[in-house]
């Protein structure tokens, strides 16, 4: 067994946990990136230039990487087009009316212990496993 | 300033987390996904260590009276369940198993300019204006 393969994860959730665990200190918020995203481009509370800091902080880490760890930009997306625009209309859509994604419901909610985040959470593992398991099913192409 | 700053380094070292974790691989975390197929639980462990981390964090940092850089803390209050969050996760667990790619990942990858990529930021912020655009619709039937 690759220890790597198990101790990068590890590591880099601890880091996820611990920026998290920063930005609460420091801001009292959530860290919640669809929140974020959609606070940003739906400006309605005049608080909206941490979101976009933290934005431009995403995108900072996107060239970090490219220079300390360049194989976590190594994509490789298989499928036509329409594959990808679908999955973004579905992952924005999603997570507006969900109020969160992985980040808010899955790291933040979850230590908290939100009934709300626990619900949120198993139901889009779950759902993003069927979905995997139909396309393997039906598609084939993964 | 300090709280935009403060913002900013957050995210930084949460995207940096992110690629050393392996989040902003779709390849990685649709194979993290395909329990019934090839499984790779690799990606679990993100998860595992996020949670250890803030789960003990978090409940230090709630002693205090207010945050270092504002007056209080803002976390949400709710615990009911409703439908709107129940679907909403269900529509988002859909997208991020047909893609690979949940928010922040998918933005900190956007830098490898990879068509697949910008394509999906491009639709995920289109599918956040027509949330907007239906809420409003709706609300506005409502009165």
């Amino acid at each position: 067994m690759d220890l790597n393969q198990f101790l990068l994860p590890l590591i880099g959730g601890a880091i996820i946990g611990f920026s998290a665990s920063l930005l609460l200190l420091m801001n009292g918020r959530i860290f919640g990136i669809s929140g974020i995203l959609g606070g940003a481009l739906l400006p309605s509370k005049g608080d909206t230039a941490w979101r976009f800091a933290a934005l431009v902080g995403f995108l900072a880490a996107g060239f970090l990487l490219t220079v300390i760890y360049p194989e976590a930009l190594a994509i490789k997306a298989e499928g036509p087009v329409g594959r990808y625009v679908a999955a973004g209309l579905l992952v924005g859509f999603g997570t507006q009316l969900g109020s969160g994604c992985t980040s808010g419901h899955g790291v933040c909610g979850i230590s908290r212990l939100s009934p709300r985040s626990i619900a949120a959470t198993l139901t889009f593992m779950t759902a993003g496993a069927a979905t995997v398991a139909l396309m393997r099913l039906f598609g084939g192409a993964l | 300033m300090k709280l935009i700053l403060s913002a900013f380094l957050s995210a930084l070292v949460f995207g940096v987390g992110l690629g050393i974790a392996g989040m902003t691989l779709p390849t990685k975390v649709i194979g993290f996904l395909d329990v019934t197929g090839a499984w790779d639980p690799s990606l679990a462990f993100v998860m595992i260590g996020a949670i250890a981390v803030h789960s003990v964090s978090y409940r230090m940092i709630m002693r205090r009276p207010s945050p270092v850089l504002t007056p209080k803390f803002l976390i949400p209050s709710r615990r009911d369940l409703d439908a709107k969050l129940l679907l909403g996760a269900l529509i988002f667990g859909v997208g991020w198993g047909l893609g690979g790619f949940c928010p922040g990942p998918a933005l900190v990858a956007s830098v490898s300019g990879h068509a697949s990529v910008l394509i999906f930021v491009a639709s995920m912020v289109s599918g956040i204006y027509v949330h907007a655009g239906l809420m409003k619709f709706l609300n506005a039937k409502k009165r």
